[in-house]
């Protein structure tokens, strides 16, 4: 057995790594769609708010922090949202193990990633895709963070009633096995979608393109994440790979 | 219900674990809270910070000016 030190240091480590591995993803397929989204927010500036992102208000003010300085924190974002997500994925490992139907730990962290990619990435990317700079009236950034935030909570909840009610349905079969899950999660995240305001601030002229090729670098940014999460931590915790003894709890 | 697993690879339920998980998801929730929508408020750093991040906000999917 594992103590929850060792268990969330290598949630630490490993989401560190996956990290920095997104940001280098991100690097080279969102940064040039940020670039292309910058100069057209540049283009339109006239009446348009200086967010830092470029030279937007250079005649008035100098930008905090330049361009290069940006492309170079989104490793330090990535890397640091790595880390906070890996610890928190080892603290949820180490909470909901016994919860999870397998006997292989590895198969366990693999199915709690797919878990969270879907109820943290795919249900709020699915209900307010992200934006690249130059869309977004900031006057609503508070109203789009809590209904991010609200979409990231009921993702998480919708994959649980899946979870529960698959189990509950366990006893009519296979099928209603399968059914009864992807049904309780579908009716949740429909009923919360409906009831969650829409946000619609792109731009009539901002080009679709630019904007769908942003979304996908954005939405492969976090699957990277995810992926290097899941496979590192199922990687971490298998005892076959480990020299330390599992002992039969 | 499906037998109970075998070989299980985490510490049994204690009161120090829950108290060790909250501690330890209060911190990370604090640090993903600097990296996703801290203003300066808890870093201190003004918007240098925010600004410094602003790319890897917009990739990583949160809600950005």
């Amino acid at each position: 057995m594992r103590t929850f030190g060792s268990l969330l240091v290598r949630g630490l480590i490993i989401g560190l790594f996956a990290g920095l591995l997104a940001g280098t993803f991100a690097y080279v397929t969102g940064e040039p769609h940020v670039d292309a989204a910058i100069a057209i927010e540049e283009a339109g500036a006239a009446h348009t708010h200086d967010h830092g992102d470029g030279t937007a208000a250079a005649a008035e003010e100098e930008p905090l922090v330049s361009r290069d300085g940006q492309k170079a924190g989104l490793f330090l974002a990535t890397t640091l949202y790595g880390i906070a997500l890996g610890g928190i994925f080892a603290v949820a490992f180490t909470l909901l193990r016994r919860k999870l139907r397998t006997e292989r730990d590895p198969y366990a962290a693999l199915g709690l990633a797919a878990a969270g990619f879907v109820g943290i990435v795919l249900v709020p990317f699915l209900k307010y895709p992200p934006n690249p700079p130059a869309v977004g009236d900031p006057d609503t950034i508070t109203r789009r963070t809590v209904t991010y935030l609200l979409t990231l909570v009921i993702g998480l909840l919708a994959v649980w009633a899946g979870v529960a009610a698959s189990r509950w349905a366990a006893r009519y079969g296979d099928v209603a096995r399968l059914a009864g899950g992807v049904v309780a999660f579908l009716v949740t995240i429909v009923i919360a979608y409906q009831i969650l305001p829409s946000i619609n601030e792109v731009p009539g002229s901002f080009p679709a393109t630019l904007l769908w090729q942003f979304r996908f670098a954005s939405l492969g940014t976090q699957a990277t994440l995810w992926l290097l999460l899941g496979f590192g931590y199922a990687a971490a915790v298998d005892h076959r790979l480990s020299r330390q003894k599992v002992v039969a709890a | 219900m499906a037998a109970p697993a075998r070989s299980v690879a985490v510490p049994a339920y204690s009161p120090r674990l829950l108290a060790a998980a909250l501690l330890s998801i209060g911190v990370l929730l604090l640090l993903g809270y600097l990296v996703m929508f801290d203003q300066g408020a808890v870093s201190h750093s003004g918007m240098y910070l925010h600004e410094l991040m602003h790319d890897g906000r917009h990739l990583l999917g949160v809600p950005c000016h």
